[in-house]
């Protein structure tokens, strides 16, 4: 006789607090989770461990001061969200279709170095995680070519506060292109080496296959956007769909997944490293020349040598600095993309020098919401390459 | 216990002065040598593997000896570190389980042959601590030991991630000793013995060399013992990034040094059961234990059989180091297992294919007979 070895062995679920100073809740969040075992039978997202009241702050300075508020938002891509913020004044302004060309040009370009500096961070971390460090090394320092070309531009690496309302602080250096080009090249060679170490192996594919997916329909209900969203097969890209900067002049595709899952993540985001290039390129082959600020004292300050010598421009610089660019009264949302998806900002004027209201949409908040959906039933460690495809920034999701 | 059958009758003392300068020189290569010196290896090797300089920064009076002081300091840094034990914790079972751990990690090596049999001044010296009959047995049986280690340290810590470490290290030592003593059933088939110097004289042929008798064997084992040294892609138990440092979270100072040190000297033993069993041992491929005796004939029969054994010794620790190399190689390269897939893969995938391997072994072995 065989005897039943399906024992009523008293088992309970138990509670896990991971975070929020774990190694794998990076970005500050804690996830409470009640498990069976190994498998997560319920998970509670809790954020705001990053708090430092953003929007306040903003309101207490001018304008211009905002900007390096926003470097703190994505830190891992400062530009975009000046960007962001700079192009949401602007249409406030109303100088929107009045911006130079090379700015605009130039501002395409950091844009899109700042998307790869970000893929490049996120997947690295994620391998990471995953336990091959070498792989993470070898993005590491193609993210640290990238921001070495950033250094150059702007002077600042991580945080680069390089926009301003209509303009930018400086122009591009001398032979900007060819180390564009010469950077390029070698992250090719890593990009490549990453590809053969991971996408192939048996071992990655397990853990990414299937593991943190959600439909199509959930990723819309949800509010996704991004390289989340396109894996799930929405062709969204605020690139496309609404066309800001030079978006609309430049030839590239946007990568789509079918499946949702974590593995889809990681093919969307690796192919938008090199749709990235390939817009850079473009934009570094047709570069305009010409100013990179709007031609308006009372908007962008005039140069130094006005400012010592002539008494206007010596008063404007003085009124735009104490007092502010003065923005008129209205309301007005932009929306960008940005790496980890739509970066959008809301800006209320009453007039005058200061911000009445700057709220930033945030990708993270959207996502880091589902985070709890994507892993119910699945195991311990799934969480790790569901979150790392989230790549919540804790600075941008808790403002 | 002991197989006293090569000890010549009235000799204890020679017997004595041989037993302990073996055991000297194991513990010095060991724990002396090796796990210091892996620590430094390990950081320069993935270095190497990154594109990164690695440790350069301790130095004596200047000189920093590539990176080597780091060992210094790091011995130092961990003497004076805080002993913590968390509150709730079991203080006993959290004292006794680095020990647990460490202890079987220093003892497996005792069955391991460095060398072969040399004839010095009439006195017959095996290079191995205890010649075993049961050998390889004897490795498994205190390595199953030393799992003990982790799963206390993970129960005694009071600490969920360390709890989960624990079950993760039960489960996975448990699953992958039953797949890894099979792996090697068709070794002990092919040689026909389980004492490992039996192994070891017979693969003086090159062509005997485990690694061609039993090759399928010696992928699993491969798999297996590096899921038994719990390193990527098997450090399932220890996932920082899931559990933090999994069983030894809660563990600082010399005490945690001696779960690493475990770890690294697991590292060193499975190297040198890979060399000893499917790698030849001390042997060299093409140059027999006479004909290198015979080279060294110049010497006198008692120089050339010292120098051929130091020779012997020479390129057992030599192979040895090359699988260590190759081991960290993989460590560094993949990603890690998901708990469940572990699993799948040591008793859905190695246990049939070992069994299989046995089954191939056998019908082989009776046609060629």
């Amino acid at each position: 006789m065989m005897k039943d070895n399906r024992m009523d062995l008293h088992t309970e679920p138990f509670v896990l607090n991971m975070g929020p100073s774990h190694p794998a809740t990076h970005g500050t969040v804690r996830f409470l989770l009640k498990m069976d075992g190994e498998r997560i039978l319920h998970c509670e997202t809790e954020i705001g461990y990053l708090h430092r009241g953003f929007e306040k702050h903003c309101e207490n300075g001018t304008w211009t001061q905002v900007f390096p508020y926003t470097d703190r938002l994505n830190y891992n891509s400062a530009i975009q969200n000046n960007v962001a913020y700079a192009l949401a004044a602007e249409k406030l302004l109303g100088i929107t279709g009045k911006m130079p060309e090379r700015c605009t040009a130039i501002r395409t370009i950091m844009c899109e170095l700042a998307r790869l500096a970000d893929h490049y961070t996120g997947l690295g971390a994620s391998m990471l995680e995953l336990g091959a460090l070498t792989a993470f090394l070898y993005f590491v320092e193609a993210r640290e070519l990238v921001w070495d070309l950033i250094e150059s531009v702007c002077g600042a690496r991580l945080t680069s506060n390089y926009v301003r309302i209509g303009g930018l602080s400086t122009d591009l250096p001398e032979g900007f292109a060819a180390h564009t080009k010469q950077v390029f090249a070698t992250n090719r060679v890593f990009w490549t080496e990453f590809d053969k170490l991971l996408t192939k192996n048996r071992i990655f594919l397990d853990r990414m296959r299937d593991t943190g997916a959600l439909s199509r329909e959930d990723s819309i209900a949800f509010g996704f956007t991004g390289p989340l969203l396109r894996a799930a097969g929405v062709e969204y890209d605020v690139r496309k769909a609404h066309p800001y900067l030079m978006y609309d002049q430049v030839d590239f595709d946007v990568p789509v997944g079918f499946a949702g899952d974590n593995f889809d993540r990681y093919l969307v985001r690796m192919e938008e490293i090199n749709q990235s290039i390939r817009i850079v390129e473009q934009v570094l082959a047709k570069l305009p020349s010409g100013p990179i600020n709007v031609d308006d004292p009372a908007v962008r300050n005039p140069s130094k040598e006005a400012v010592k010598s002539r008494m206007e421009s010596m008063i404007f610089h003085f009124k735009n600095t104490i007092e502010g660019i003065q923005i008129p009264a209205g309301e007005v949302y932009v929306p960008t993309e940005g790496s980890n998806g739509e970066v959008g900002f809301y800006l209320v004027s009453v007039g005058g020098g200061k911000p009445w209201k700057c709220r930033v949409r945030p990708p993270c908040f959207a996502l880091t919401q589902a985070v709890g959906e994507m892993v119910k039933g699945g195991f311990l460690s799934d969480i790790i390459p569901t979150f790392d495809m989230v790549n919540l920034i804790g600075g941008e999701c808790d403002r | 216990m002991f197989d006293y059958t090569y000890l010549p009758e009235p000799s204890l003392v020679p017997y004595l002065i041989e037993m302990m300068a073996k055991i000297m020189f194991i513990f010095t290569m060991n724990v002396g040598v090796f796990a210091p010196v892996l620590g430094w290896v390990e950081r320069k090797q993935s270095a190497l593997m990154q594109d990164r300089i690695g440790a350069n920064r301790a130095d004596v009076f200047g000189f920093t000896l590539f990176g080597l002081v780091h060992i210094a300091t790091d011995a130092l840094k961990l003497l004076v570190k805080e002993d913590f034990i968390p509150r709730g914790a079991d203080r006993t079972l959290h004292y006794l389980a680095p020990f647990i751990a460490l202890v079987p990690a220093l003892i497996a090596f005792a069955v391991i042959p460095f060398g072969g049999q040399y004839d010095l001044w009439g006195h017959k010296a095996n290079m191995v601590i205890a010649d075993l009959d049961v050998g390889i047995l004897y490795v498994f049986a205190v390595a199953s030991l030393a799992t003990y280690g982790s799963v206390i340290a993970g129960w005694a810590s009071n600490n969920n991630w360390s709890l989960l470490g624990g079950i993760r290290v039960g489960a996975q030592m448990l699953s992958y000793e039953v797949a890894m003593g099979l792996t090697l059933v068709g070794v002990f088939m092919v040689y026909g013995s389980l004492r490992l110097t039996d192994i070891g004289v017979a693969q003086e042929n090159f062509f005997h060399w485990g690694i061609f008798l039993q090759p399928v064997g010696f992928i699993l084992f491969i798999t297996c013992a590096l899921a038994e040294n719990k390193r990527t892609p098997f450090d399932v138990p220890e996932a920082e990034s899931e559990l933090v440092a999994g069983y030894f979270t809660e563990y600082s100072g010399l005490k945690f040094a001696m779960f690493w040190m475990a770890e690294f000297l697991e590292m060193v033993t499975i190297s040198a059961v890979l060399v000893a069993l499917f790698f030849g041992g001390w042997q060299i491929p093409f140059v027999t234990h006479a004909g290198l005796a015979g080279f060294f004939g110049f010497l006198g029969p008692n120089g050339a059989q010292v120098a051929t054994m130091l020779v012997h010794v020479g390129v057992f620790w030599m192979k040895v180091l090359v699988w260590i190399f190759i081991l960290m190689l993989i460590r560094w390269s993949l990603p890690r297992f998901r708990y469940d897939q572990l699993m799948n893969l040591g008793w859905k995938i190695i246990l049939p294919l070992a069994l299989a391997n046995i089954l191939v072994t056998g019908a082989i072995m009776l046609l060629v007979k």
